[in-house]
């Protein structure tokens, strides 16, 4: 037993998890609903009451509950990994990266899950820290439902479906990445 | 019971993207300065596996466990809506490293104040609401 929890917690390679995501997707589908986890932020905005003069979210939200209860998985999933599955909060990204953001003054980049200066509740008051995580979190939700799905309804569930629409989101999601992560990070996370 | 199965897939998923690294900004900023192969591998092998299970069901007709004929909802046709969209969330993407997956298996992982930034995306969702109407779709 110990050496099997040892073994699944190394960081697992890109060819493990890759497949682990096509078949969460392929479940999903043989239980007769499809995979897409932004349509929660839409749910929620019902239960908490925005059908009521909004038509987007006027629907009925139990018809979703399953995708809740997968929402509420990942919570877990995320709690199991953390606090028993990793012993490392080291994250294996490029020299090249660590060196490039030690310039932009992150410490110590890759010592843990995320840059700590970043998400804390103090940097909320910087203006850094409230683009990046409120401005950036208000644009995930607004972004994902004009596009109709984000990574995992357009990036995954729609390219599998070899889809149009999805290549033309995940162009989109590239553009918009590329664009903040060349063109606006290198002042914003100096600032 | 009938929702045991859905939890059950949402923690392997949640394990997964959280033990793969792909919920770390770092492994987002990697990704979209081409640094590394480690996103691309997961998200083009998902995509090929995904393939070939999508072409299983559409050959076999397969049919879901309550025995109803698998459907994959197609997108209507429309490219300004999936471009503008899809920039507008690739922005939020980059800034916060995260999409709407990893926000919450980055709750399970104790970041506490990526509760604001899923009150902000809920705000962003509200917002397109509102504003649907008059957006080129």
């Amino acid at each position: 037993m110990r050496e099997i929890l040892d073994f699944i917690s190394q960081p697992w390679p890109w060819y493990v998890a890759g497949p682990l995501i096509a078949l969460v997707m392929f479940s999903l589908l043989l239980f007769g609903n499809n995979f897409g986890i932004s349509t929660n932020l839409r749910t929620m905005c019902t239960i908490l009451g925005a059908g009521k003069h909004c038509e987007l979210f006027d629907f009925n939200w139990r018809n979703q509950i399953w995708n809740l209860v997968f929402a509420a998985g990942l919570v877990i999933g995320g709690f199991i990994a953390h606090y028993f599955l990793t012993p490392s909060a080291e994250v294996n990204i490029s020299q090249e990266t660590i060196t490039e953001l030690q310039q932009y003054g992150i410490e110590d980049p890759g010592s843990s899950l995320v840059p700590q200066s970043l998400f804390s509740w103090e940097s909320l008051a910087t203006v850094r820290g409230f683009v990046m995580l409120v401005v950036g979190g208000f644009l995930i939700g607004f972004g994902t439902r004009y596009a109709g799905g984000c990574t995992s309804g357009h990036a995954i569930s729609g390219l599998s479906n070899l889809q149009l629409p999805s290549l033309i989101a995940v162009v989109g999601f590239f553009i918009g990445g590329l664009f903040v992560t060349y063109l606006i990070l290198p002042f914003l996370l100096t600032f | 019971m009938k929702l045991l199965k859905y939890l059950i897939v949402g923690i392997i998923f949640g394990i997964t993207l959280a033990k793969a690294e792909v919920i770390s900004w770092y492994r987002i900023y990697e990704m979209f300065k081409f640094q590394s192969f480690h996103m691309y591998g997961v998200i083009g092998s998902a995509v090929v596996l995904g393939v070939i299970f999508v072409q299983i069901i559409k050959r076999y007709k397969l049919k879901s466990i309550d025995g109803k004929p698998i459907h994959i909802y197609p997108k209507q046709r429309s490219v300004p809506r999936y471009l503008y969209g899809g920039i507008i969330f690739g922005i939020g993407w980059a800034m916060t490293g995260a999409c709407p997956g990893p926000l919450f298996i980055l709750l399970g992982n104790g970041i506490g104040v990526i509760l604001v930034v899923i009150g902000a995306a809920l705000l962003g969702t509200y917002t397109y609401g509102l504003l649907r109407n008059k957006l080129p779709h």
